[in-house]
């Protein structure tokens, strides 16, 4: 792998750039592979990465059916943040926000974390009692994060409308949570299992599975046969799909999340600002569009595309604790399918059928939990028995009840 | 934006709808009777086809009524509406992969 | 006045010279003529230099003539009417009119970010990626956030209003040139109803600017016919000035209409924009093409546009973007610019063509008009700094220099890119067309129709004959199967790609965001070889203009650089919106104070009349106290609860949920949704009652009460009111259509006034209402119907305060009336109104659960001590399967209890979580948390509700609660902290 650095470049510039190694190769596929991780986004990059680095598992190919990072990890709003209610989330999430925290110098490669807060926002008393449920549970899961006052945010934050139609009550703010560049990130584990001699291969669409005696033997794909040990899917969105390939059925519904970007703009926006009551979040990205966005369009759908209805409340969300966003101009919309399960938290971990696992129902949160689920799931699959911080959030919490419902307890969503 | 033929009302915007999730989900009965998985497939298992999806939708702000839809979940078109009471119409059920 | 807009032409274009506007750019005073845009007035005075681009900062002149200029954003308006990023191209000049650069300092000639442009070798596509990893990326991030960005956020707020059209038709026609207004006349003649949505102020399109005869004749006479008879046809609506932005499913169009965009403060009554939301039966794409530009070395400096642009300032402004031009091309639609440049009186230096020979039109035109032209040939480089100075002519394949052409203007013809943005949202398909050289519609989805340039044709006859085609086709009733118009004769360009073989120098693909062909190299090299890689990766075609300008020529080089057809490459895919929207249009009227519509209890005014202090409870806006003398508010709260537990209170409780139930079902239905057995109940009397989901989970809480046999009403909480009847009702008609019931959702038919405390009797006997009030006549948990003042009443005795209570229900609009003659008779008594605050001390005092503050969404029966009634109820109900699973019933979970602080005088807070007694701070396990507290008046203590961990068994026990970093002790108890035997209730 080529290092990268500041001296690099300039070696490469002196060179006219003429001479930039690949990022990862493009190989045809093996005819069999120890592990086969179906989905090239980042949780399944990731995965692959952490199987070849924390397992010495490096016979591992990854089917992508586009191209790498063009599902959610490409689409996403990028927030990262560890501000969950429950222990079981917290710990997972934190998990993940530590590898944020080091990812760029584990990975060589800047995916500018930029650790700027997460403020969610309290429109009035009884707003303020659940944040400040949520806020205690954060901190006694050892986390920080720390209540504001409506004035405290003002200066924090002087374009937000503290007076606005339900008024700013107050609010906390976790400072270690941020926004990152999902490209980057996605291109960073590729770039680093790659290195490892993980197998990259877009283009590959998956239609079947071998199965024989409850237990998968391979993948059947556009390129042909692939024999596997083991079968990962992680291919957000999509999962119901293919697991009905394989034959058993998920808690899940597939829904377009939207985002959208303002035309760049100078500094305006200092912090991932959400708000539950006026159903809005947004953040300004570092070469200065404004994004936004807000909870899942209400139907099923696998279009990667969002309903207007969705755009428009999202804006007049948006407008009504910014108002003077007016005159700026939206460029683009656009949208990623999600899965969703019934307690909105994912579901990790083996299934029905042997050596094969899953990896889904992320929502809309499942960026920020990608590093944390590589190397969670990688550890499953080596060792065919759950990492303990998923446990929790296996596929038979839907038998015994016992969910994991992080919007039931604090009522904010993602 | 959705424009949805209510079957009472005729064709309206999206926005006087609420969705109500796959439709022909039928409760276990006795409920006492089945198992915990059963009762999980009833509660949280869903179809979720990429697809035609059979689904609930209420004519919220109109007539109230609760109603069926056949929709393509990928290009969102509308194939069949009809009552509660209504047997689900012939279509064309291909999945696209 | 020529001297003042030294570009000007003598004579010609569609401006009136009887209307000089004064305009400034930069602060600089300019003059113009209305009809001219802001960038044809800014050529007009010869200023070539109005950006800098997003990265190098390099000088940017104008590139388009219309919606595709990357190049020329400029910020208009003055203060709060400030607009970023606007561009000029599209802005209507106006008297007044103050614009400036942006993104450059200290100006736009002199810019200090223009050294990045010096080490530009340093900042190559990805170097982001590569650098500033250690120690960390907020080092430098700063530093970057204000180098980057356009324009700057607007110091005020909007003052402009935004409005929202809904419009319904049979044939929608994005585009009003040729193409849209012929397939307008065909459809306008068979009746249907048609919208044309046009973005220029001018329908006409290219017969604006460009010679053409149609029939015979010049093109704008029949330009001027076709718009006279559209005009004077009821079903056909023209919108100018509209831009169709975005498609949505089930062919919904959103186009955004500048209304009026010259606005100063205090002129004008109108909205600035509105929002057309244009549902069609049939779309027509009359939406044309964008022209390419030609990459070659140093492409990007100012003076250098496109071809057609340069034709359309000269024909339609009468302005010269130069006075020596020379043509670069790789087709022939130069040739026509260059007849056009030449009889306008403008110099035309050369043609550059990459093409070996000339035929057909293109050569007679080069024969009558005597032009130079370099066959074969490329532009090689070009020098100038902020305006071209020479240019440099090389053989195509060689680099060997035929000539150098000095001029100021070069008009670079690249081709045509049909703009397909639309056609795409609405999922059309594309192939790549070699013949023009672009991605052409190929799969046509359904009710959609192509005509013109963005169907392939490239000249006028062809235009109108598809337009005719589509018009006539869209307006048809649908089912026949009708001609679909497919991209035809796209052969007249004889366009041929050529890559100059010069890779010494910087040749720019995207102006804006300075993505160069080296870039391209650099991502190849890496293997970001997908289309969407090499975008995210270069940052091409992200700019504002989305790559209106910059994308075919990417792909173009991927597919030549990769080995690859430009059909394998492939496109991006285009997003909404194809030009970007205000967003103030967007929201429309739906921010700000209309963002939710706000509640209001029929009593709102007399709360107001006793000085209330108001707070948002949900959608509703209530009463929290009602303060007096200066008090504060737990002085207030205070006196209030005193009050309530001394003498008497009234309290406003209209927004508690109220449903009628009615049928012969009616008791069937309510047994299946409550927990509780509900055909036990007799007639006139009520009962508290928990609703579950499947899951098992309390949704909701109240009192039902059984009017008649087949009659009950059912209260639910505030905030549930909606949610529960919309839920019932999906229960009868989706699940139990057998059961023969009807629902009447009655919140806001009744006001309620509940009078609680110990001389509440004595109150409402005083009311004459002929109902016994008696212990007897109306026990604890009965309702009861009488009138008053001849309106009919509604008494249900229960209680929410642990007081005597008798909850009044009257209608609506005569809620006041009660409530005003409740507290004159109740003067006497030491009638206290109270406010929602002081209603939640007293039932957090009686430890009354409030469902969602003391239960969260995992909470069940058996969490809140319901337990034995949920087991012993008879027959099946809602959620009861859920309570056996093994979650359930296991040990831990959170249960309901009072909580009381171990030290005098110390203070409980909801949301402070409960900890195991030995620990003394984070992190620590939670074992609950306290759901609802207040400092008590009537007990002088805190008093707290809690979910904690097998609580019901642990009464007694002390715990630790933290809250904030502080810890102290409590002790877990009864719920109930006031009169917990319940003696006061049956007073």
């Amino acid at each position: 792998m080529e290092k990268y650095s500041f001296a690099k470049i300039l070696y490469h510039a002196l060179r006219g750039h003429k001479r930039w190694q690949p990022a990862w190769r493009s190989p045809e596929p093996k005819k069999s592979y120890d592990v086969v991780v179906i989905g090239g986004g980042g949780h399944g990059l990731a995965t692959a990465y952490f199987l070849a680095k924390k397992h010495g598992v490096t016979n591992v190919a990854v089917l992508e059916r586009g191209w790498i990072g063009g599902g959610n990890s490409g689409r996403n709003t990028q927030v990262t943040r560890s501000n969950y209610f429950y222990p079981e989330s917290a710990a997972f999430f934190e998990h993940s926000l530590k590898l944020y925290e080091s990812m760029s110098r584990d990975l060589n490669i800047n995916v500018m974390f930029s650790q700027r807060g997460v403020l969610n926002l309290a429109h009035s008393d009884h707003d303020m009692e659940m944040l400040s449920r949520w806020t205690n549970a954060i901190q006694l899961n050892g986390i920080d994060s720390e209540i504001l006052t409506p004035q405290q945010i003002k200066e924090m934050e002087p374009v937000i409308d503290i007076n606005a139609r339900f008024p700013v009550a107050g609010g906390f703010i976790q400072r270690r949570g941020g926004i990152s560049r999902h490209d980057a990130v996605n291109w960073g584990y590729a770039r680093a299992a790659d290195a490892l001699g993980v197998d990259i291969i877009q283009n590959c669409t998956v239609t079947g599975f071998n199965i024989s005696n409850g237990m998968v033997t391979g993948v059947r794909t556009s390129l042909g046969d692939i024999s596997a040990g083991k079968v990962h899917i992680t291919v957000a969105g999509h999962t119901s799909v293919l697991a009905k390939m394989a034959g058993f059925g998920l808690p899940l519904t597939s829904m377009a999340l939207q985002a959208m970007v303002s035309e760049p703009i100078k500094p305006a926006l200092n912090l991932v600002t959400v708000s539950g009551a006026i159903h809005m979040y947004a953040s300004q990205s570092d070469r200065g569009e404004i994004i936004l966005g807000a909870g899942a369009d209400v139907y099923n759908s696998y279009a990667q595309r969002g309903s207007y209805d969705n755009i428009e409340s999202c804006v007049a969300a948006f407008l009504t604790l910014y108002p003077g966003f007016s005159r700026l101009k939206l460029m683009r919309q656009w949208a990623g399918v999600v899965d969703i399960s019934p307690d909105t938290s994912p579901i990790m971990g083996r299934t029905p059928v042997q050596n094969l696992y899953i990896n889904c129902g992320w929502g809309t949160g499942g960026y920020k939990a990608i590093p944390a689920s590589g190397d969670t799931m990688a550890y499953t699959i080596v060792n065919d028995r759950p990492h303990t911080l998923i446990s929790p959030f296996s596929l038979e919490r839907f038998e015994s009840g016992a969910l994991v419902d992080e919007s039931a307890a604090a009522g904010v969503a993602h | 934006m959705f424009r949805i033929p209510c079957p009472f009302c005729g064709e309206r915007d999206e926005h006087e709808f609420v969705f109500g999730g796959q439709a022909h989900i039928a409760r276990p009965e006795p409920a006492g009777q089945v198992s915990d998985r059963e009762w999980a497939e009833y509660l949280f298992f869903r179809d979720n086809p990429k697809g035609v999806h059979l689904e609930r939708w209420q004519h919220r702000h109109g007539c109230r009524q609760w109603f069926n839809i056949a929709r393509h979940t990928v290009s969102h078109e509308i194939l069949a509406v009809y009552r509660l009471d209504e047997a689900i119409p012939d279509m064309n059920r291909e999945e696209t992969v | 006045m020529s001297k003042s807009q030294p570009m000007r032409l003598e004579t010609g274009g569609r401006i009136d010279r009887n209307k000089p506007l004064s305009f400034t750019f930069d602060g600089k005073k300019y003059a113009g003529f209305e009809g001219d845009t802001l960038a044809s007035a800014l050529l007009a005075n010869g200023v070539r230099v109005v950006g800098r681009s997003f990265k190098y900062h390099r000088p940017r002149g104008i590139l388009a003539a219309g919606a595709e200029e990357s190049n020329a954003l400029v910020t208009v308006g003055l203060g709060a009417l400030e607009e970023p990023n606007v561009r000029a191209t599209l802005q209507p000049l106006y008297d007044g009119l103050a614009a400036r650069s942006q993104n450059c300092w200290p100006n736009v000639r002199f810019d200090i970010g223009r050294s990045l442009d010096y080490l530009h070798f340093l900042w190559p596509a990805g170097f982001y990626n590569k650098t500033f990893i250690w120690p960390h990326w907020h080092w430098y991030e700063g530093f970057v956030r204000r180098l980057s960005g356009l324009g700057k956020l607007p110091p005020g707020d909007d003052p402009d209003r935004y409005v929202h059209h809904n419009v319904h038709c049979d044939v929608l026609i994005v585009g009003g040139g040729p193409a849209g207004l012929s397939a307008a006349l065909a459809a306008g003649d068979s009746g249907a109803r048609v919208v044309v949505v046009e973005q220029d102020s001018l329908l006409g399109g290219s017969l604006l600017w460009s010679e053409g005869d149609i029939n015979g004749e010049q093109g704008d006479i029949w330009l001027e016919d076709a718009v006279r008879i559209l005009r004077q046809r009821d079903n056909v609506t023209l919108l100018t000035g509209t831009t169709a932005t975005a498609w949505f499913d089930h062919r919904m169009v959103i186009a955004c209409q500048m209304v009026t965009d010259r606005r100063i403060p205090g002129e004008g009554e109108g909205p600035r924009q509105r929002l057309w939301k244009i549902h069609a039966r049939e779309i027509i794409l009359a939406t044309g093409a964008i022209e390419q530009p030609l990459v070659f070395a140093n492409n990007d400096r100012p003076g250098i546009m496109l071809a057609s642009a340069v034709q359309q300032y000269c024909n339609r402004y009468a302005v010269a973007p130069g006075k020596r031009m020379a043509i670069a091309t790789n087709n022939d639609s130069a040739y026509g610019v260059a007849g056009a440049l030449r009889n306008a009186g403008v110099d035309v230096v050369a043609m550059i063509d990459s093409r070996q020979k000339l035929a057909g039109k293109a050569a007679r035109l080069v024969r009558d008009q005597g032009l130079t032209v370099f066959h074969n040939a490329m532009p090689r480089d070009c020098r100038g700094d902020k305006g071209v100075r020479s240019v440099s002519v090389t053989k195509r394949d060689s680099l060997e220099t035929l000539a150098t052409l000095q001029c100021d203007c070069i008009a670079m013809a690249g081709g045509w890119q049909p703009a397909v943005h639309l056609f795409t949202q609405a999922r059309g398909k594309l192939r790549y067309d070699a013949s023009p050289g672009a991605f052409v519609p190929d799969e046509i989805p359904p009710h959609m129709h192509v005509a013109g340039m963005v169907a392939g044709a490239l000249d006028l006859e062809t235009a109108l004959e598809q337009g005719r085609e589509a018009g006539l086709a869209a307006a048809g009733d649908g089912l026949e199967v009708r001609p679909r118009t497919r991209s035809k004769n796209t052969g007249a360009l004889h366009i041929e790609r050529a890559w100059s073989g010069q890779r010494s120098s910087r040749q720019w693909i995207d102006f804006q965001y300075d993505v160069t062909l080296q870039d391209i190299d650099i991502a190849v090299a890496e293997n970001y070889t997908s289309v969407e890689h090499l975008k995210r990766y270069t940052t091409t075609g992200m700019s504002v203009d989305q790559g209106k300008t910059s994308n075919v020529n990417a792909l173009l080089a991927l597919a030549a650089r990769t080995g690859r057809t430009p059909g394998e490459v492939g496109t991006t895919t285009f997003r909404p919106f194809y030009m970007p929207v205000t967003l103030g249009a967007l929201a429309g009227r739906d921010s700000g104070e209309f963002y939710a519509p706000l509640q209001r209890s029929p009593l709102f005014a007399c709360h107001e009349q006793l000085g209330a202090q108001f707070e948002d409870y949900g959608a509703w806006r209530r009463p929290r106290v009602y303060p007096r003398n200066g008090e504060n508010e737990q002085q207030a709260v205070n006196r209030e609860a005193v009050a309530a537990r001394t003498s008497v209170a009234v309290f406003d409780g209209s927004p508690l949920g109220k449903i009628e139930v009615q049928g012969p079902d009616a008791a069937e239905f309510l047994n299946r949704v409550y927990i509780n057995n509900v055909p036990s109940l007799k007639t006139g009397r009520a009962r508290y009652g928990l609703m579950l989901n499947e899951n098992g989970i309390i949704i909701d809480d109240g009192i039902f009460a059984r009017l008649a046999d087949n009659h009950y009403l059912v209260h639910t909480t505030s905030a549930g009111a909606n949610r529960i009847h919309a839920w019932m009702e999906a229960l009868l008609q989706g699940d139990w259509p057998d059961l023969d019931v009807l629902l009447t959702p009655v919140t806001s038919q009744w006001a309620n006034i509940a009078v609680s405390g110990p001389r509440s009797r004595e109150l409402v006997e005083r009311l004459e209402t002929g109902i016994d009030f008696s212990n007897n006549g109306m026990p604890h948990m009965s309702m009861v119907t009488g009138t008053v003042d001849g309106m009919p009443l509604r008494v249900l005795r229960a209680s929410y305060t642990g007081e005597l209570c008798y909850e009044l229900n009257i209608p609506a609009d005569r809620g006041a009336a009660l409530w005003q003659r409740l507290l004159q008779l109740g003067a006497d008594l030491q009638l206290m109104p109270i406010g929602v605050e002081t209603l939640g001390v007293l039932r957090t005092e009686k430890g009354y659960l409030h469902v969602g503050s003391d239960t969260d969404g995992n909470t069940t029966p058996g969490d809140v001590g319901w337990g034995r009634i949920a087991d012993r109820k008879q027959g099946e109900f809602l959620g009861k399967r859920s309570l056996s699973r093994t979650f359930n019933t296991r040990d831990g979970r959170l249960e309901f209890v009072g909580l009381t602080p171990v030290q005098q005088g110390g203070v409980l807070a909801a949301g402070a979580h409960v900890i195991d007694a030995d620990r003394s701070g984070a992190p620590a396990p939670t074992r609950g948390y306290v759901t609802s507290a207040c400092y008590s008046p009537n007990l002088q203590r805190y008093v707290g509700l809690g979910l904690v961990q097998d609580g019901s068994r642990r009464l007694g026990e002390t715990v630790n609660v933290y809250d904030a970093g502080e810890v102290q002790g409590a002790r877990i108890s009864a719920p109930a902290a006031w009169d917990p035997e319940g003696d006061r209730l049956h007073a």
